[in-house]
C-alpha cells in the first residue's frame, strides 16, 4: 500500500477523533447557557469537560501538524484559502479557552457572564465553521493551476455550506447533551436527557435534508452510484440506535452510538473525497490529490514509524485520564464561595 | 504597507507574544515539580502549600501559552503558504511530532495534576507534574528542531521545487538545534527562577509568611544562579556557531562593516545602515575574536565583504539585515544575562552571610528583576530571526517568496489588529490574575485547587 494512503487514513482518523472528542465539549459549551439554572450549575457543566477539553483540542493541532508534514500542499491551500473563516475559528478557540481557564477565577457576576459568552460563542462558531469548511471541500472549490484557492468569502459562505454548518452544530449539541447526562446528577442530568430527547427528531430531519441535497451539491457521490460504500448506511443505523438507547434510558450506549454516528458521517466525507483531498471546481486536473499534494516517500515513511509508536501511547494515557475522571459531578463537589 | 510587511508583523507579534509566557511555563513546571518533590520526600506541609501556590500561578500562565500556541500552528498555512509548500516535507515533521509527543502529554497530565489532588496516590500525582515539565520542555525541543532547520538547513535536497528530506538524522541532530535548544531552555529556567525569587521576595518584604517563602527563595536562588551561568556559556557557544554558519548575522550583531582581524567587541555604536558606517564605536580590543573563536587572532568578516560574497552566490540583492535592531538587541540580551549572573551570585552571598531575609534593598530589586528575563527572551528571538533576514530559510528561500499569494493586505491587516487586541486583553487579564493570586500568599487551609 502507498504511504500516501496510510497518511490520508491517519489524517482522517485524527479529524474524526477531533470531531468525536471536541464535538461533545463544543456541545457542552453550546448548552451552557440553556441548561444551567444558577452559577453552581454552570460550574458543574464546565467541570464536566474540565480535564478533557485541552487534550481534545490537541487532536486538531496534531491533525494540522500531520497535514503539514504529510500533505504540505493540502495544508497550504486549505488554510490560506480559508483565511478569514480560520481566523474566526482561532479567535473563537482562544476566547473559549480563556473562558474555561479564567471564568471562575473571579467572583464578580459581570465577569462570569462575559466569560460564559466566550464559552458559548467560542463553541458555537468553530462547530459551525467546521461544517461550513468541510461542506465547501466536498462541494469542490475554485482551485487554480498553481494550487491556490481563487474564490472569496461569499463563495465559502454559500447557503448549502451554511446548512452543513447548522448540521454540525446540532449534532455536536446532541452529543454534548448526552455527555452531560453521563457526567452530572439530579436535576441537571434530567435536563440533559430531556434536551437530547427534544433535539433528536429535528436533527434527524435537517441532517436528512442536507444529505439528500448532497447528491446534487457535492462530489461525494460521483461515480459511486447511490450508495457509496456502507458508511452512510452505518451512520443512519447508529443514529437510530442512539435514539433507541435514549428512549431506554441507557445513556452510556446512547452516547456511544451518537459518537459512532459522527465517526460514520465523517467517514462518508473522507471516503467520498478519496483520492482527492481538495477537489477543484474549475478543472479536475487542478484538484489536489493525495499524490500531488504529498510529501516525499522518505518523510511519509519516517512519519509512519513515529505514528506507529506514539499514537498507541497517547491513546492509552488519554483513555486512562477519562477513566480517572469518570465519576459524576454533583453540587457538593463545587466549593462554596 | 504591503502584504509581506503585515504578514511579518503578524508573525513577529504572535510568536513574541507566545514566547512571553512560554518560558515561564517551561521553567515554572520544573520548579513546581521540584517543590512537590520536596514535599513528597520530607512531608513538610510548607512545601505542599508552596506547590499549590506556585502551581496556581503556573496554571494561569500556562493557559495563555496554550491559547496563543493554536494560532502559531496554523499561521504557516494561513499567512505563509508558499513557505509551507517549500518546507513542509521537512519542517512539518518536527511540528507534527511535537504535537503527538509533547502537547498531548502536557495537556493530559496538566489536567490529571490539577484535578487529581485528592484522587490519585501521591507518587502518581507527583509523576504527573513531572510529565508536564518534561512535556513542555520537549515541545520546546521539537519546535527548535524546526526553527534550527530554517536557520541552518541540513539533510535536504532540492526537488520538485521544494526542499525534500534526504537525511532525517541530520535534521534531528542539527548542530544549530543543539546550541539553540540548550540556550533557550536554560533561559526559560532563568526566567522562572527569577520569577519565583521575585514573588518570594515580595512576601518576605511584607513580612508575610516569611518562613515559608524563605524556603522557596532559596530554591529559586540556587536554580537561578546555576541557570544564569549556563545561559551565558551556552550563549557564548551559540555565538561561535553563528560566526561559522551565519556570518552575516554575526557581523550585524556587531555592527561590523569591514572585516577585522583580530576583531574587537563593540560596546556602543551609532549605526547608519544607509551609508554603511558605524560611528562612535567604543570597542574592547580582541574580545570579538575571543567570543567567536576562543583565541586572540581570529578574523570576523564584515558586512560589506559578505554582501559581495552573497551577490556572487545568490545574485543581486540586499543581504544585510536591519543592523541597528540586531546590534542593540544583542547588546541588551548579553547585558541582562550578565546582570542576572551577578544578581544571583550576590543573593547567594547574602544567604551565606545569613542576611537574605534582611537585605530589603536586594529583595526589592528582586521584585523588579523578575520582569527582565521576559525582555531578554524576546530580544534573543529578535536577534535570531531578524538577523537572518532577508532569508526565511537561510540561503534557500527569501521571506519575500514565502508569503501567501492569495491573501489580501486587507485581510492580513484586519487579522493582525484583531489578534493584537485580543492578545493585549489576555495579557492584562493574566497579569491581573497572577497578581491577585500571588498577593495573599500560600493558603493555610488545606483545600484542593478547584480547577474551574
Ligand atoms: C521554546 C519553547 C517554545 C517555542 C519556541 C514555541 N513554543 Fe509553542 N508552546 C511551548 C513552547 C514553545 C510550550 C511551553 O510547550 C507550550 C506553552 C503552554 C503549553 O501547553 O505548551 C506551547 C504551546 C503551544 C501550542 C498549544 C498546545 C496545547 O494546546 O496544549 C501550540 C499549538 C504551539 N505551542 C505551537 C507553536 C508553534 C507553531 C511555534 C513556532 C512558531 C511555537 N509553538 C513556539
Ligand atoms: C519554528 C518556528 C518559527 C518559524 C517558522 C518562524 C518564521 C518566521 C517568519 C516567517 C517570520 C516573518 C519574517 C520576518 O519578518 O522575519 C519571522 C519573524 C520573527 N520571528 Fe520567527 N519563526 C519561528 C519561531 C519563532 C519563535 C519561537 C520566536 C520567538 C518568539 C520567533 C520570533 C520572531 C521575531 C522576533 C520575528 C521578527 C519579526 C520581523 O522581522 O518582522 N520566531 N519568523
Ligand atoms: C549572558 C550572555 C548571553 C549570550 C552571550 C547570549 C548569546 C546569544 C546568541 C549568540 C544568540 C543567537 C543569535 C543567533 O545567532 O541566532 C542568542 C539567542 C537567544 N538568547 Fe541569548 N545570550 C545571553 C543571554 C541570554 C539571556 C539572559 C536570555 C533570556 C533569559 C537569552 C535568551 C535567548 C533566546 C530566547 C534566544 C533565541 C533562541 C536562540 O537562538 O537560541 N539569552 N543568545
Amino acid at each position: 500500500m502507498d504511504f500516501q494512503i496510510i497518511w490520508f487514513v491517519l489524517i482522517a482518523i485524527l479529524f474524526i477523533g477531533y470531531f468525536v472528542l471536541e464535538g461533545f465539549d463544543f456541545g457542552v459549551g453550546i448548552l451552557l447557557p440553556f441548561i444551567s439554572k444558577d452559577d453552581v450549575d454552570r460550574r458543574i457543566v464546565i467541570n464536566t469537560i474540565g480535564p478533557f477539553w485541552d487534550a481534545n483540542e490537541v487532536w486538531l493541532i496534531t491533525a494540522g501538524g500531520a497535514m503539514f508534514a504529510a500533505f504540505p500542499h493540502w495544508y497550504a491551500t486549505l488554510f490560506s484559502g480559508f483565511y478569514i473563516p480560520l481566523f474566526l475559528m482561532l479567535l473563537s478557540l482562544i476566547l473559549r479557552a480563556a473562558g474555561f481557564e479564567f471564568r471562575s477565577k473571579m467572583k464578580q457576576v459581570w465577569w462570569r457572564k462575559l466569560f460564559d459568552q466566550f464559552i458559548f460563542w467560542g463553541s458555537l462558531i468553530p462547530a459551525l465553521l467546521w461544517g461550513v469548511a468541510f461542506t465547501n471541500i466536498v462541494q469542490g472549490l475554485p482551485i487554480g493551476e498553481d494550487m491556490n484557492f481563487t474564490g472569496n468569502l461569499l463563495h465559502i459562505l454559500n447557503p448549502y455550506a451554511l446548512l452543513g454548518g447548522l448540521v454540525v452544530v446540532l449534532i455536536f449539541t446532541l452529543h454534548g447533551a448526552l455527555f452531560l447526562s453521563l457526567r452530572t446528577t439530579d436535576k441537571l442530568r434530567e435536563r440533559a436527557e430531556k434536551i437530547a430527547n427534544i433535539l433528536w427528531i429535528p436533527i434527524a430531519v435537517i441532517t436528512g435534508v442536507f444529505a439528500v441535497l448532497g447528491y446534487w451539491n457535492t462530489v461525494l457521490f460521483e461515480g459511486l452510484g447511490l450508495v457509496p460504500g456502507s458508511f452512510p448506511a452505518l451512520a443512519i443505523i447508529s443514529f437510530i440506535t442512539c435514539y433507541v438507547f435514549m428512549k431506554l434510558k441507557m445513556q452510556g450506549y446512547a452516547f456511544a452510538f451518537g459518537a459512532l454516528t459522527i465517526v460514520m458521517g465523517a467517514a462518508v466525507i473522507f471516503y467520498g473525497l478519496f483520492p482527492n483531498v481538495m477537489p477543484s471546481s474549475l478543472d479536475a486536473a487542478f484538484s489536489l490529490t493525495i499524490y500531488n499534494a504529498s510529501s516525499s516517500d522518505l518523510t511519509l515513511k519516517i512519519m509512519s514509524i513515529v505514528a506507529l509508536f506514539f499514537v498507541p501511547i497517547v491513546l492509552a494515557y488519554q483513555g486512562w485520564s477519562y477513566y480517572v475522571f469518570s465519576q459524576r459531578i454533583s453540587r457538593d463537589a463545587i466549593p462554596r464561595e | 504597507m504591503d502584504v509581506l510587511e503585515i504578514a511579518r508583523w503578524q508573525f513577529g507579534i504572535t510568536t513574541v507574544y507566545h514566547f512571553l509566557f512560554v518560558p515561564l511555563t517551561m521553567g515554572l513546571a520544573v520548579l513546581t515539580a521540584i517543590l512537590q518533590t520536596f514535599y513528597y520526600r520530607t512531608d513538610d506541609i510548607a512545601y505542599k502549600r508552596l506547590t499549590k501556590f506556585f502551581g496556581k500561578l503556573f496554571i494561569i500562565n500556562f493557559a495563555v501559552g496554550v491559547v496563543t500556541g493554536i494560532v502559531l500552528e496554523f499561521q504557516f498555512g494561513m499567512g505563509w503558504s508558499e513557505y509551507s509548500r517549500f518546507v513542509g516535507d521537512i519542517f512539518g515533521i518536527p511540528l507534527a511530532i511535537e504535537a503527538l509527543m509533547a502537547f498531548f502529554l502536557e495537556s493530559t497530565f496538566i489536567a490529571v495534576w490539577l484535578f487529581g489532588w485528592n484522587k490519585l496516590p501521591k507518587g502518581l500525582h507527583l509523576l504527573s507534574i513531572w510529565l508536564v515539565a518534561i512535556g513542555s520542555n520537549l515541545s520546546a525541543l521539537w519546535i527548535i528542531i524546526a526553527n534550527a532547520w530554517m536557520q541552518v538547513p541540513v539533510g535536504y535536497v532540492l526537488n520538485n521545487s521544494r526542499a525534500e528530506l534526504s537525511d532525517f538524522v541530520a535534521v534531528m541532530l542539527n548542530e544549530q538545534m543543539l546550541v539553540m535548544a540548550q540556550h533557550t531552555i536554560i533561559a526559560a529556567f532563568v526566567t522562572a527562577g527569577l520569577f519565583m525569587l521575585g514573588i518570594s521576595a515580595w512576601h518576605i518584604l511584607r513580612k508575610n509568611q516569611v518562613e515559608v517563602f524563605a524556603k522557596s527563595a532559596r530554591i529559586a536562588l540556587v536554580f537561578t544562579a546555576v541557570s544564569a551561568i549556563l545561559v551565558a556559556t551556552t550563549g557564548h557557544k551559540h555565538a561561535q556557531h553563528t560566526v561559522k554558519h551565519q556570518p552575516m548575522k554575526m557581523a550585524a550583531m556587531e555592527g561590523l562593516w569591514e572585516s577585522e582581524q583580530p576583531a574587537s567587541f563593540s560596546l556602543f555604536a551609532i549605526i547608519d545602515q544607509k551609508n554603511k558606517t558605524t560611528e562612535r564605536d567604543l570597542k574592547l580590543p580582541y574580545m570579538l575574536s575571543v567570543l567567536a573563536y576562543n583565541n586572540l587572532t581570529g578574523q570576523v568578516k564584515g558586512m560589506n565583504d559578505l554582501q559581495q560574497e552573497y551577490e556572487q552566490e545568490y545574485g543581486p540583492g540586499d543581504y544585510i539585515p536591519p543592523v541597528a535592531i540586531v546590534y542593540w538587541s544583542f547588546r541588551l540580551m548579553v547585558g541582562l544575562g550578565t546582570l542576572f549572573i551577578l544578581f544571583a551570585l550576590y543573593g547567594l552571598v547574602q544567604w551565606w552571610r545569613n542576611k537574605l531575609e534582611d537585605s530589603s534593598i536586594y529583595l526589592r530589586l528582586a521584585t523588579i528583576v523578575m520582569f527582565l528575563p521576559l525582555i531578554a527572551n524576546s530580544l534573543g528571538w529578535i536577534v535570531a530571526e531578524m538577523g537572518r533576514q532577508p532569508w526565511i530559510v537561510y540561503g534557500l528561500l527569501t521571506t519575500h517568496d514565502g508569503v501567501s499569494p492569495n491573501v489580501s493586505a486587507g485581510s492580513m491587516l484586519l487579522t493582525t489588529i484583531a489578534f493584537t487586541l485580543v492578545y493585549g486583553l489576555l495579557a492584562v487579564i493574566a497579569v491581573y490574575l497572577i497578581h491577585k493570586y500571588a498577593k495573599p500568599g500560600v493558603s493555610e487551609d488545606d483545600d484542593m485547587i478547584h480547577a474551574y
